[in-house]
């Protein structure tokens, strides 16, 4: 198989997404959720619903209603600012005039500075994370193609992965919330592990056979690597599908963006990490 | 081989025993009191739920520490949680968690009540800082006929006793008549100032006001020295424990202030179990129909090994135990979904191996010793992020949220066990399937 030729194909397909995501985070940005922004998440079962007496329960407590999403038959999920236990009571009292029926499923409040303190924690989160792995990428590939080649990889799955909920957010709603932050982790460190399991083929092949050049090492390397890496992300991708399917509203997000990001770091392991270090071998000749 | 095929069925029936026993409980009750030799397991294996899935309050409190003196404040935090342990005991509610954690330089308390649903009496109760005031009674008429607040506030004198010198309020039930009545146990500075009190308004009322409002007006029999009394009058035991629960509230030695509330009713939760485990179990189905269908009988083993690999896990959270959350559910399935990783690693292996003209044996062993090297690697970055998110060591530049560490804890243990079942399990699974296979070829 003669995967390598396919490396324009490749960079078209990378850039042409990269293109779309970067146009979708400047047009649209992000849904930011309340774990970040801070406000209230109240989701009630309320059978016979009117969106007009909801509007009209929260006017009359000087609230105002940021969104209704209908998460199930009778399920409604109201989004507002963030209030204070007596707040709370006296909302409970006029949603009970207006719908004697309701029950309450969920309820959630955080301040502004608590949102904002989550964000810096994340941010703490993904720049340690990614400390860690340069390092360990850095100790693992002496050679500094193989190194930069993995990390652009790496950042090149994480574009992509957070351009997608700017899509997903204005499409669909998707939020930004801490659980986005974790399955950006995860991607990252995914990515980084396909592309070090082919990285070590190209090496182990390498030290069997001196004379041949670094494009059909590649090949072969890919070639023996590839029915792995795609078996391997269609166990996780059946697992992720199931459970953005079949599973509940509270984590269909976070499945999703392990999902993209898995499918994302089997991609770029083959389609952006290897034509790097062969990018760069290559210049590296010439001089 | 015989030998290490008995020691890989150890943690094969000591999971699925328990398994049985929580499915069929009924009737195995007895199994989970497993004997292995010295070690008898007898723990309570059920599995712990988050509250995200059980259904429950939790709320967390920002704690005003600005008025203490740096030197007293651990002590002070110290007692804040006793107090605020106390009064959720009293509240009733059970696998209540209070903690207390540092962020930077400011102090939060994170309060988790499983069954709780109705959030705002729980912050009542927890939050609301009762006054409670002893004043002596100076002038009795005026004091039971006070039309007017001011006319009441001239019977009365402060006596500077209040809820602060509190250590203490409970139920007790009165010996001479079996009324319950409530105690109250004062502190040094308490003792002192209510052995005044009593001694200045001695055959006099005193009277204790809670929220500004009489509780009672009790006549002073005699001083009383050693910080201790009770309030007797007409309670039932209902309104005698309210009362000791709203003393003990008055007490709280920090003023704190919500910033965080979130609730999850039973029904909601249950139904994203549901959920959780129906997706669980289709994907299950998927992967093992994928791995035969891709190695044959091969990959049958690595189904064996993969639900060998799920009840190990799930006895593992028993045993710890992990409190279940559903991004912890996630990470459980995202990692059987890895687990699989290492067979399909030493499996392609295998199949290279085999075709390089190599017997079976051989192929096998050289195959896990070379993919053992990619596993390791493989793994590696996952651990570490893993870590990250899990955040051990309570830094508090990271997050200590429950949903992400619910996610880090399943996915980390997910991958130690995968290791294990991948390489250790599944190899011997296919040394035993290898020699059978020779040896329907020696008969042959």
């Amino acid at each position: 198989m003669n995967i390598m030729k396919l490396r324009p194909v490749f960079l078209v397909i990378s850039s042409i997404l990269l293109g779309i995501f970067l146009f979708s985070i400047i047009k649209w940005q992000f849904k930011p959720s309340i774990d970040f922004t801070g406000g209230t998440l109240w989701e009630l079962n309320i059978p016979d619903y009117s969106k007009e007496k909801i509007d009209q329960v929260f006017s009359k407590n000087n609230l105002e209603l940021k969104s209704v999403n209908s998460t199930g038959t009778n399920q409604y999920l109201l989004k507002f600012s963030d209030i204070t236990p007596d707040k709370k009571n006296e909302l409970i009292k006029s949603i009970k005039e207006s719908f004697p029926k309701y029950s309450e499923l969920k309820f959630e409040t955080l301040g502004a500075t608590l949102g904002k303190e989550l964000f810096q924690k994340t941010l703490a989160a993904i720049i340690l994370s990614s400390i860690f792995l340069f390092l360990f990428i850095g100790r693992r590939f002496r050679d500094l193609s193989f190194g930069v080649g993995a990390i652009l990889a790496m950042l090149h799955d994480t574009f992509i992965l957070i351009g997608s909920f700017s899509l997903f957010g204005h499409f669909f709603g998707a939020e930004l919330d801490a659980l986005f932050v974790t399955a950006l982790l995860t991607t990252l460190s995914s990515s980084v592990h396909d592309t070090v399991v082919t990285f070590d083929r190209i090496r182990e092949l390498r030290r069997h056979s001196f004379q041949k050049d670094w494009v059909s090492l590649a090949n072969q390397a890919v070639t023996e690597t590839l029915v792995r890496s795609i078996n391997n992300s269609m166990t996780i991708v059946f697992m992720l599908l199931a459970l953005v399917l079949l599973g509940g509203s509270t984590t269909r997000w976070f499945a999703t963006a392990l999902l993209v990001g898995v499918i994302c770091g089997t991609y770029s392991s083959t389609a952006v990490a290897i034509p790097l270090v062969l990018f760069f071998k290559k210049h590296s000749k010439k001089k | 081989m015989v030998l290490i095929c008995i020691l890989i069925n150890f943690p094969k029936q000591l999971p699925l025993k328990i398994h049985l026993g929580k499915i069929n409980w009924e009737h195995t009750l007895y199994r989970p009191e497993l004997n292995l030799g010295k070690f008898t397991l007898n723990k309570n294996v059920d599995l712990k739920y988050g509250l995200d899935l059980a259904g429950g309050s939790s709320l967390l409190f920002d704690i005003d520490t600005s008025k203490i003196p740096s030197g007293g404040l651990s002590n002070a935090l110290e007692s804040l949680k006793s107090n605020i342990e106390r009064r959720i005991n009293l509240f009733g509610v059970s696998e209540t968690s209070v903690q207390i954690n540092k962020q930077q330089d400011k102090y939060r308390l994170q309060i988790d009540l499983p069954g709780v649903e109705n959030i705002n009496d729980a912050i009542k109760l927890i939050g609301t800082t009762a006054q409670l005031n002893f004043y002596g009674v100076i002038d009795d008429t005026l004091f039971a006929q006070a039309t007017s607040s001011a006319e009441f506030q001239k019977s009365i004198k402060d006596t500077g006793l209040n809820g602060s010198h509190l250590i203490q309020s409970s139920v007790q039930i009165n010996s001479n008549n079996s009324q319950p009545e409530v105690s109250l146990d004062f502190n040094e500075e308490g003792t002192k100032l209510f052995a005044q009190a009593t001694k200045e308004y001695l055959n006099k009322r005193i009277t204790i006001l809670l929220d500004n409002q009489v509780l009672t007006a009790p006549t002073v029999n005699s001083i009383i020295t050693e910080g201790k009394a009770s309030i007797s009058g007409s309670f039932d035991s209902k309104s005698a424990k309210e009362l000791a629960v709203q003393l003990n509230a008055g007490a709280l030695p920090l003023p704190i202030s919500i910033i965080q509330q979130s609730q999850v009713g039973a029904t909601l939760g249950q139904d994203s179990l549901n959920k959780g485990i129906l997706a669980g179990l289709v994907g299950l189905a998927l992967v093992a129909l994928f791995m035969i269908a891709n190695y044959g009988k091969v990959g049958l083993i690595a189904d064996v090994g993969l639900v060998i690999y799920a009840l190990i896990t799930l006895t593992l959270y028993r045993l710890i135990p992990v409190t279940l959350t559903f991004p912890g559910i996630v990470g459980f399935i995202l990692s059987i979904g890895m687990a699989v990783d290492s067979n399909i690693l030493i499996f392609e292996r295998l199949k290279e191996e085999t075709r390089l003209g190599k017997d079976w044996n051989m192929a096998l062993e050289t195959a896990f010793g070379r993919a053992w090297d990619s596993i390791k690697d493989a793994n590696t970055c996952t651990i570490i992020t893993g870590f990250i998110l899990f955040n051990p060591f309570n830094w508090s530049f990271l997050s200590t949220s429950g949903m992400i560490r619910g996610f880090a804890v399943t996915l980390i243990l997910g991958i130690f066990v995968g290791i294990f079942t991948g390489v250790f399990v599944t190899r011997n699974l296919l040394r035993v399937f290898a020699r059978e296979k020779l040896s329907v070829k020696s008969k042959n």
